[in-house]
């Protein structure tokens, strides 16, 4: 297996170290004093506290008393810690595979363009960034509010290309009003029979909710054999200006809102308003009541709540990836550029597909690289820490848990540092493997 | 009808490579945007409006923001977290990587093994031992308890990527060197250093990068006078909605001199990336 240097290209790999002579014929106490300030700090700052959350692991919260595996079975019991271990789960499998799925496909695409290059800078740019700005950005992305939260303002306009919104929150009969409220919707008091515009009138839009269709409201002409009537917002400012029951000039028809007939409480017919309130309904409809159906009124569709308990983990994961994609597209593309073009060029000469190019040849050519960039992201994944924090409101930061914020909270907010202690453990526990990987590696390049 | 083919193939990767590209960039583009119009026109309406009503735009959020006397003091910490921090990984790590290489001595192999198994630890393993041996020797709160640490944490890669580096230099240079006479610490300095000027490089704005970014370490090891900006801006985060004036344009100057150093030394970042994949 290359590493990511070889793999890569950069930079040089080691040499043999075996059978290098010093050069210098150093003295011995020379080279104790260039490596004495890098193993005394290495030594103090990563090597004791490794000993030290060991042992502190083992006793209680106060340091004194030995606790033997308590702390660890709270690992287990512990509410906190066992969301957090669950969503470590789902940090570890989605978070990398995501990343470095999107870097592959991004990587082999950008290889088609001439302007591959202004397109990696796109996206690797956000590695550069703090986890911080990275969740403060994604703060603003998430706001529930559509009108704010770019996500949601998105979403509900894809949302309501598809299903319609319904434009009237609010709306309710005036005085005097021919309609009575029934099931959330209005209904007519009377019948209606062809060739006698029906008036629906209601009251209570406020006028920067109205449609953007909604035009001067017109009374509906008098058709033989059909029903025909207009729905408007019978309201105008100031007193004494229009009539009540009639559209004037001055007043907006309703446009789009939905009408049906109804007899013996089934539809028997329905259409939809003109942008001057303006409807026309068929024969069929003469001597049923006319109604609009509750669907109208509804509170207007407010897109998703992204940092709610229920979607806070996928929020913030959405972010990790868009931080740490371009770091898997980066090493990817490194890799693709040593792979022979003569053997992709083979493949599309005997008739292979690009998709099959790409499944069959680039794929497992890459699988090293695949491989390495993953294990790597599953490590960073393990200490992610800022984005929850910073994006996870205070309301879901429970449900967003992790282990690494965990950690912290017991130990700097909760004063549990034994407990604490054997998280850190335990995070020691899951990249001891890679130290193995990357130990084993080394010593075979080494022999080579 | 291949060539129509191929034809509409690269058009549809053009549209969904652009279509991936603005998804990438809206995120940013909204806080800057954000940063750029009132709280009274924020609290009102989406940042997207800025874009139909230029006339929203507004340095006022920057220039209050500049005017704050903890946030500029936060800034100022934080280079002078992350200088120092720079300059003692780069410099600490080059004595070693270069012993490493070119020394000789017993074990010599093994303790490069080990500092390389350091290479994956996690910072949060050290934040509790560290904390309580800050407390004891008084740099708990210190800004030079940060920098130790971040020293510290950053020396496995740097002596990974510079030992192998270092071992790439031609033995006849050092030779050649050492025959002039050239002392152990002059070869080190006129020969070893100006040729791992790459490698050097690369390390530097990683662990620039690192630092300058930190959050978590800083938010354990300073108090109010020491913080840098990342962990005074997190103090608002709290209130989120009532401080975009405050948090858009602060996350925003924090984020300058990295995409600075980014956009200047892509090259350096892209094999400093490459090279620390392991960590």
């Amino acid at each position: 297996m290359a590493s990511a240097a070889t793999a890569a290209g950069a930079p040089p790999g080691p040499a043999a170290p075996r059978g290098r002579k010093s050069v210098t014929g150093t003295r011995r106490t020379v080279a104790a004093l260039f490596l004495l300030p890098a193993l005394v700090l290495l030594g103090a700052l990563v090597v004791y506290p490794i000993g030290y959350s060991v042992i502190r692991s083992f006793y209680g919260a106060s340091g004194d008393g030995f606790a033997g595996v308590d702390n660890y079975r709270t690992l287990f019991t512990d509410d906190g810690i066992r969301t957090a271990l669950k969503n470590n789960v789902i940090w570890v499998v989605f978070a990398p595979t995501v990343s470095t799925a999107l870097g592959l496909v991004f990587a082999v695409l950008t290889e088609r363009v001439r302007w591959g290059t202004a397109f990696k800078l796109v996206v690797f740019m956000p590695m550069a960034i703090s986890m911080l700005a990275a969740g403060i950005i994604f703060r603003l992305v998430y706001d529930q509010d559509p009108h704010k939260g770019v996500a949601n303002a998105v979403w509900v306009g894809v949302h309501d290309t598809f299903a319609q919104s319904s434009a009237f929150p609010r709306a309710h009969p005036g005085r005097e009003s021919p309609l009575v409220a029934q099931n959330g919707g209005f209904v007519t008091r009377a019948t209606v029979r062809p060739g006698q515009p029906v008036a629906l009138p209601l009251v209570g839009v406020a006028p920067d909710q109205m449609p953007d269709g909604a035009r001067k409201a017109v009374a509906a002409r008098p058709e033989p054999g059909k029903i025909t009537g207009t729905t408007w917002q019978d309201f105008t400012r100031g007193k004494g200006v229009g009539r009540l029951g009639a559209p004037d000039p001055s007043e907006l028809g309703y446009a789009g809102m939905r009408i049906e007939a109804v007899k013996d409480g089934t539809v028997v017919a329905s259409t939809t308003a003109a942008g001057d309130g303006t409807f026309t309904l068929p024969a069929s409809a003469a001597g049923a009541h006319l109604r609009l159906p509750a669907s109208n009124f509804r509170e207007p569709y407010n897109g998703v709540e992204w940092l709610g308990p229920a979607l806070v983990t996928p929020a913030v994961i959405g972010a990790y990836v868009w931080m740490w994609a371009g770091f898997a597209m980066v090493l990817i593309a490194a890799g693709l550029a040593g792979v022979p073009r003569e053997l992709l060029e083979a493949a599309r000469v005997d008739g292979a597909t690009e998709w099959q190019v790409f499944r069959k040849v680039t794929v497992p050519l890459l699988a090293p690289v695949l491989a390495v960039v993953t294990v790597t992201l599953m490590i960073n994944v393990l200490k992610v820490f800022d984005l929850v924090y910073i994006i996870a409101p205070g309301s879901s930061q429970d449900d967003a848990d992790v282990l690494a914020l965990e950690l912290y909270r017991k130990g700097f907010a909760e004063n549990q540092p034994g407990v604490a202690s054997a998280i850190a453990v335990l995070l020691l526990v899951l990249v001891i493997p890679v130290m193995a990987f990357n130990i084993r590696r080394l010593r075979r390049e080494g022999r080579r | 009808m291949t060539w129509l083919l191929e034809k509409i193939n690269g058009g549809l990767v053009r549209v969904f490579l652009i279509l991936v590209g603005l998804f990438w960039l809206v995120p940013t583009i909204g806080l800057l945007a954000s940063s750029l119009r009132s709280p009274e026109d924020m609290s009102a309406s989406g940042w997207w409006k800025v874009f139909t009503k230029p006339s929203q735009l507004t340095f006022d959020s920057y220039r209050k923001l500049l005017e704050n006397g903890d946030i500029t003091h936060s800034l100022w910490n934080t280079v002078l977290i992350t200088v120092p921090a720079t300059v003692l990984v780069v410099v600490i790590g080059s004595l070693a990587g270069y012993a490493f290489a070119w020394m000789e001595f017993p074990g010599r192999d093994w303790w490069f093994l080990g500092v390389v198994s350091l290479l994956v630890v996690p910072v949060q393993v050290a934040l509790i031992p560290i904390a309580e041996l800050f407390g004891r020797i008084g740099l708990f709160g210190s800004t030079l308890g940060v920098i130790l640490f971040h020293t510290g944490f950053g020396l496995p890669f740097a002596v990974f990527l510079l030992r192998n580096f270092f071992a790439e230099i031609p033995r006849e240079l050092l030779e050649a060197a050492r025959l002039d006479g050239a002392g152990e610490l002059r070869l080190f300095a006129r020969v070893v250093m100006p040729l791992g000027g790459p490698a050097i490089a690369s390390l530097g704005i990683f662990q620039f990068l690192w630092v300058w970014n930190d959050m978590l370490v800083a938010l354990v090891f300073t108090k109010s006078g020491t913080q840098p900006i990342t962990v005074a801006l997190q103090t608002q985060v709290r209130q989120f909605g009532n401080n975009i004036d405050v948090l858009a344009p602060g996350a925003f100057i924090s984020m300058v001199i990295p995409l600075a150093v980014f956009f200047a030394f892509q090259r350096q970042f892209v094999s400093g990336v490459m090279a620390g994949a392991v960590k």
